[in-house]
C-alpha cells in the first residue's frame, strides 16, 4: 500500500478537522479521533498482512535534478514506532478531550499535522524527505505550545523552536555535505539512503559530518548538554502536546541516532564511542539528579525524560545487538510510562490548576483511582521487573558492560537516583497528609481509566514478553549489520 | 538596426511605448482605475512577449544590450513583481489624497530600467538602466503627499543612492581607462587583457562594487535601509526590496560571469567579506527591531547576502551556470516571499493611519481577526525563515547544495549561524500573531479585494513551488541553457 496515501490522509484529515469547528466546537476531536484510528488500521493491515523485513514501501522521483525521491519504507523498527506514533497521538486526543475549549479545530489540526510529520520521520528513507518531515512537524508543534500553552509558553515555545531548528540546520548541511562528497567520489547526486549506505568519504570530513548529525539528534534525544529546551517545552505545552513531545518526539532523536548515524559512519561512529556513552551516562546521572529537586510535577517529569533517554544514547553508541534491543524496548517503555505520566499531571492541573507539589499532597484520599495509575506509572518509571523500562535497561546495562565497564557502573547509578525521584513524586503528591486546600477532587473516569489501563497493559507486555519486539527489530538491526540477519 | 533587433526588443518595446501611452493617458482622462487597467495591460503585454522569445537564441544588441534566457527570466520577475505592486498600491492608495495616476506611468517607468539592467552588456546600458530605474524610485518613495516619513526616506534615499552611482560611474571610468572598452565581452576577452593587478583597473573595480554594494544594501553599506524601508509607502517598499535589489543583482551577476571578475583574489575576498557581513550583521541588527518593515529591511539584507554565495561561486564551479539557475531560482522564492510580506503589511495599512501598518503590535492576534491575512504573513515568515515545504526552503537548499559543489564552507557556515539567529525574529512576529487580544486599539482597514487576490496566489505558489520544485527548476534550466532537465 502506498505510505504516502496514509501520510496525506493524515494530512487532509488535519485539514478537515479544522473546518469542522464551524459546525461544532466539539466536532474537530471526534474528527481528529476517526482520522488516527483509521491510519492506525491502516498500519494494522500493514503489520498483520506484511512478513518482512519491509512492510510497505513507496518510491518515485520528486525532484530529479538533485536525485531526490519520496522514498518511504517501513522496516520493523519503523514501524512499532510509527504504531507508537497513531497510539500515543489516540492518547494525546484522549487527554485534551475537555482541557481544550478555545480554537479546538487548529488546535486538532496542529496535533494531526505533527503525528503526520513524525510517521514520515520514521518512514523516510530519502534525506531530503526526511529533513523535510523533521522540520515540518516542529511547526505545528510550536503552534501547540504557543498557542495552548500554559503562564510562560512564549519563552518555551522559543526555546524548543530555537534549538531544534539551529541543530535541525546543523543537520541539512551535514546531509548536504554528505551528498556532495558522495557526488565526488561517485559521480551520482542521490540522497537516497540506501546509496549513501555505500559512500566512500575521506575520514577526516566523515567525522565532521557525523558529528552535525549527531548534534541534531542529541538535541531532540534529548542529552546533556543540549537538553535545556526540554523541562520548558515539557512544562508549558498542554498535556497532549506533552504526550507527543515526550512519548515520540524524542524517539526520533534516538531513531536517527540508530538509523543513520552509526550506518552511514561507522568508522566515525566508533571513533565517537567513548564520549557518546559518557554523554549517555552523564544524561542519565543528571537528568535523575535535576528530576530529584524538581518541585513541579511536570519538570520533574520532564527531566527524568532526560535520564530515560540517556540510556538509550548509551545503548546505541554501544552498537551490539543486546544494547540496541535494550535501547529500543526503553524507547517503546518510555513512550508510554511518560505519555501517562505527563497526562496525570495534566489531569491534575485541569483539576487544582496548580502543578506543584507543595500544593498537592495525600491526593490518594481524594482520587484513590488516580493514586493507584499514578504509582504504577511511578514504579515503571523506576524500573520495576516484569515492566518494559526494566528490559530495556538492563538490556542496555547488559550490553553496554561488554564496551565499557566504568561507563556502564556510573549509568546503573543512575537508576538508584530514579528509585528516589519517582518514590519522592508519588510521597509529595499523593500521600502524606491530605493538603487543605484541596476539599475535592474528581477521580479518573471511564476514559482517562481505560486509556491508562492500555498503556498499563503495554508496559506489563513489554515487560513480561519483550521478545516479540525484538524480534520484529532484529531484521532491521541485521540490516544494519548487528547481529544474525 | 535589423529586424531581428526588434523582435528581440519587443518586450522592451512594449513597455516603452506604454509609457508614453499611459503618459498621454493621463493628460487627457485621469481616472486610478483606467491607469491601473491600463499599467496592468501593458505590463502583460510585455510579459507575454517575454514568454514568446525565451526560447530564442541570445541576440545581441549592437554590444549594447544581450537579450537572451537570462535577461528573459529576471524580466519576467521584474514585470511579476511590478504587476503585484500596482494592485497593492491601487488598494494602499485609495482613501488618501493626492494625484495618484503617475505612481502607476512611474512604476512601468521603474520596471523598463530594471530591464535594462537585466540585459545589459554594456556599461553604458547599466547606467542608463540604473538611472531609470533610481530616478522613477526617488518620486516613487516619496510620493505619497501626507506625513514626513515619505518624504525624509526619498531625500535619504535621493542622496545616498545618487552618491552611489557617481561611485559606480567613476569605477566605470577608471576601467575604461585602464581598458579602453565599455563592453563587457571584450572586458573579459584576452585581447583587451590588462594586468589583473594593474592600479587605475583594480580601483575602477573596487570603486564599482562598492556602488554595486550599496545598492544590494550589503553590510557594511546597508546604513540607508532601514529608514528608507520604513518611510517609504508599504507596496513601494516591496517594489524596492525585489525590483531594485534583483536589476542590480542581475547586472553585478551578468557582470562577473562574462568578465570573470571574481578570479581576481581581491575582489572575491572583498565580496565574501561583505557576504559573512551581511548574514550575521543584517540578522542580528534583526533582532532589534519592533518595526516590521525594519524587520524585513534588515532580513532582506541578510537575504540578499546569502544570495552572495551564488554569486561567489560564478568564481569556484567549474560550470558557472549552476551558479545562475541558482541565482535565479533563489530570487524567485526571494521575490515571491518578499512581496508577500510587504503586501500583508500593505493591506493592513489603513489610510487613516498616520503610518503603515508596521509596530509589531499591531499583528497582536491577527490571526484570529484577519485569519486570511495572517495564514498568509505566517506562510512568507516561514518561507523567510527556509521552512520545508516552502520556496524559502529550496532557495536556500539551492545555495546550500551550490556552496557544497564549491566547497565554500565558511560561507554556508554564516548562512547557517545568520539563519538560526533569523528564526528568532520571525517566530517572534509569528508568536505575536497567534496570541489573543490586541484588535482592540487598532483600527480595522477595510478588505482590498485586489490586493487579497494578488496575495491568495502568491501565497499559493510559496507553497506550491516548495511543494513542487521540479516544473521552475526545470523551466530555469532549459531558459538559460543547462541542457537536461
Amino acid at each position: 500500500m502506498n505510505l504516502l496515501a496514509l501520510i496525506l490522509l493524515m494530512l487532509a484529515g488535519g485539514g478537515i478537522a479544522w473546518v469542522s469547528e464551524r459546525f461544532n466546537p466539539k466536532a474537530p476531536q471526534w474528527v481528529a479521533l476517526f482520522v488516527l484510528l483509521l491510519a492506525g488500521f491502516w498500519v494494522y493491515g500493514l503489520w498483520v498482512s506484511g512478513d518482512g523485513p519491509i512492510y510497505a514501501e513507496t518510491k518515485f522521483a520528486w525532484i530529479p535534478r538533485f536525485g531526490i525521491s519520496v522514498y518511504l519504507s517501513l522496516d520493523g523498527l519503523s514501524l512499532m514506532l510509527v504504531a507508537l506514533t497513531l497510539f500515543l497521538g489516540v492518547v494525546a486526543i484522549a487527554s485534551s478531550w475537555t482541557e481544550i475549549r478555545e480554537r479546538t479545530g487548529f488546535f486538532q489540526f496542529n496535533l494531526i499535522w505533527t503525528l503526520a510529520g513524525l510517521v514520515g520521520v520514521f518512514a523516510a528513507l530519502d534525506l531530503f524527505l526526511f529533513f523535510l518531515f523533521w522540520e515540518v512537524m516542529l511547526i505545528p508543534m510550536y503552534f501547540l505550545i504557543a498557542i495552548w500553552g500554559h503562564e510562560n509558553r512564549g519563552y518555551a515555545a522559543m526555546k524548543f523552536f530555537l534549538f531544534t531548528q539551529a541543530s535541525g540546520l546543523l543537520m541539512l548541511l551535514a546531509i548536504v555535505a554528505l551528498v556532495y562528497q558522495n557526488y565526488a567520489t561517485s559521480g551520482v547526486l542521490t540522497f537516497d539512503y540506501q546509496a549513501l549506505l555505500g559512500a566512500e568519504i575521506d575520514p577526516d570530513i566523515a567525522f565532521w559530518i557525523m558529528l552535525g548529525f549527531f548534534i541534531a539528534f542529541v538535541v531532540k534525544l534529548p542529552g546533556v548538554p543540549f537538553h535545556t529546551w526540554l523541562p520548558d517545552a515539557h512544562t508549558q505545552a498542554p498535556t497532549a502536546g506533552s504526550v507527543i513531545l515526550a512519548g515520540v518526539m524524542l524517539k526520533t532523536g534516538a531513531y536517527g541516532l540508530i538509523r543513520f548515524v552509526v550506518p552511514l559512519f561507522p568508522e566515525a561512529a566508533l571513533d565517537f564511542r567513548w564520549p557518546a556513552m559518557v554523554l549517555g551516562a552523564v544524561s542519565v546521572i543528571y537528568g535523575g539528579y535535576m528530576a530529584f529537586s524538581q518541585s513541579d510535577f511536570k519538570r520533574l517529569v520532564a527531566y527524568s525524560s532526560v535520564s530515560h533517554m540517556g540510556f538509550v544514547l548509551l545503548g546505541v553508541f554501544a552498537w551490539n545487538q543486546l544494547a540496541l534491543q535494550g535501547s529500543i524496548v526503553q524507547m517503546l517503555a518510555h513512550g508510554f510510562s511518560s505519555a501517562a505520566l505527563f497526562m496525570l499531571a495534566g489531569a491534575l492541573q485541569e483539576r487544582l490548576h496548580t502543578r506543584e507539589m507543595s500544593d498537592m499532597g495525600g491526593l490518594w484520599v481524594r482520587a484513590p483511582r488516580m493514586g493507584v495509575i499514578t504509582l504504577f506509572f511511578v514504579v515503571a518509571s523506576l524500573g520495576m521487573p516484569g515492566l518494559g523500562t526494566f528490559v530495556g535497561e538492563f538490556l542496555v546495562l547488559l550490553g553496554a558492560f561488554q564496551v565499557d565497564v566504568t561507563v556502564t557502573v556510573a549509568a546503573a547509578i543512575g537508576i538508584v537516583f530514579a528509585a528516589v525521584y519517582s518514590l519522592s513524586l508519588m510521597q509529595r503528591s499523593f500521600q502524606g497528609p491530605p493538603n487543605t486546600n484541596v476539599e475535592t477532587m474528581a477521580d479518573f473516569g471511564l476514559r482517562e481509566m481505560s486509556v491508562m489501563l492500555v498503556m498499563a497493559l503495554a508496559l506489563v507486555w513489554l515487560g513480561i514478553f519483550p521478545q516479540a519486539v525484538l524480534e520484529m527489530a532484529a531484521p532491521s538491526l541485521a540490516s544494519m549489520g548487528v547481529g544474525a540477519p | 538596426m535589423i529586424k531581428q533587433d526588434f523582435v528581440a526588443l519587443a518586450p522592451y518595446l512594449a513597455v516603452a511605448g506604454g509609457i508614453v501611452l499611459l503618459m498621454l493617458l493621463v493628460s487627457f482622462w485621469r481616472s486610478v482605475r483606467v491607469m491601473l487597467t491600463m499599467t496592468v495591460v501593458v505590463l502583460l503585454v510585455s510579459l507575454g512577449l517575454v514568454g514568446v522569445g525565451i526560447g530564442n537564441p541570445p541576440h545581441l544588441i549592437s554590444g549594447f544590450l544581450l537579450i537572451d534566457g537570462y535577461a528573459a527570466l529576471f524580466n519576467a520577475l521584474f514585470i511579476i513583481a511590478a504587476i503585484v505592486t500596482a494592485l497593492l498600491a491601487y488598494g494602499y492608495m485609495r482613501g488618501r489624497g493626492g494625484e495618484q495616476e503617475e505612481f502607476y506611468l512611474l512604476l512601468v517607468l521603474a520596471t523598463l530600467g530594471a530591464m535594462t539592467m537585466a540585459a545589459a552588456h554594456h556599461f553604458a546600458a547599466v547606467l542608463l538602466g540604473l538611472e531609470i530605474l533610481s530616478i522613477s524610485l526617488y518620486v516613487l518613495i516619496g510620493y505619497s503627499e501626507e506625513g514626513h516619513p515619505p518624504l525624509e526616506a526619498a531625500l535619504k534615499y535621493l542622496v545616498l543612492s545618487g552618491v552611489a552611482s557617481t561611485t559606480m560611474l567613476f569605477g566605470m571610468a577608471l576601467i575604461y581607462n585602464a581598458t579602453g572598452t565599455l563592453v563587457f565581452s571584450e572586458l573579459g576577452s584576452t585581447d583587451f587583457a590588462v594586468p589583473r593587478d594593474e592600479l587605475y583597473y583594480l580601483a575602477g573595480q573596487g570603486l564599482l562594487f562598492a556602488g554595486i554594494a550599496f545598492k544590494l544594501s550589503l553590510v557594511p553599506f546597508h546604513m540607508w535601509t532601514p529608514d528608507v524601508y520604513q518611510g517609504a509607502p508599504a507596496p513601494v517598499t516591496g517594489f524596492l526590496a525585489t525590483v531594485s535589489k534583483g536589476a542590480v543583482f542581475a547586472f553585478v551577476l551578468r557582470y562577473a560571469l562574462i568578465t570573470d571578475v571574481l578570479a581576481i583574489p581581491v575582489m572575491s575576498t572583498v565580496l565574501l567579506v561583505f557576504a559573512v557581513l551581511s548574514m550575521l550583521g543584517g540578522n542580528l541588527l534583526a533582532l532589534l527591531q519592533n518595526n516590521v518593515k525594519r524587520l524585513l529591511a534588515y532580513s532582506s539584507i541578510a537575504h540578499i547576502g546569502y544570495l552572495l554565495i551564488a554569486l561567489l561561486a560564478v568564481g569556484v564551479l567549474a560550470d558557472s551556470l549552476i551558479a545562475v539557475e541558482a541565482s535565479i531560482v533563489y530570487l524567485v522564492g526571494y521575490f515571491l516571499m518578499t512581496l508577500a510580506a510587504f503586501g500583508v503589511v500593505t493591506v493592513l495599512s489603513s489610510s487613516s493611519m498616520e503610518v503603515d501598518a508596521e509596530s509589531i503590535d499591531a499583528y497582536t492576534g491577527l490571526f484570529w481577526r484577519r485569519p486570511l491575512c495572517a495564514v498568509i504573513m505566517t506562510t512568507a515568515l516561514l518561507s523567510l525563515t527556509g521552512i520545508p515545504l516552502t520556496v524559502g526552503f529550496v532557495a536556500k537548499f539551492y545555495l546550500i547544495a551550490t556552496g557544497a559543489e564549491g566547497g565554500m564552507w565558511l560561507l554556508l557556515w554564516a548562512l547557517v549561524v545568520g539563519s538560526a539567529i533569523a528564526v528568532y525574529y520571525y517566530m517572534r512576529v509569528i508568536f505575536v500573531m497567534v496570541q489573543k487580544g490586541g484588535g482592540d486599539s487598532y483600527t480595522h482597514p477595510s478588505v482590498k479585494v485586489e490586493g487579497m487576490a494578488v496575495l491568495v496566489v502568491i501565497g499559493l505558489s510559496l507553497i506550491l513551488f516548495g511543494v513542487y520544485p521540479s516544473p521552475l527548476i526545470d523551466f530555469v534550466r532549459s531558459s538559460i541553457g543547462i541542457a537536461g532537465g
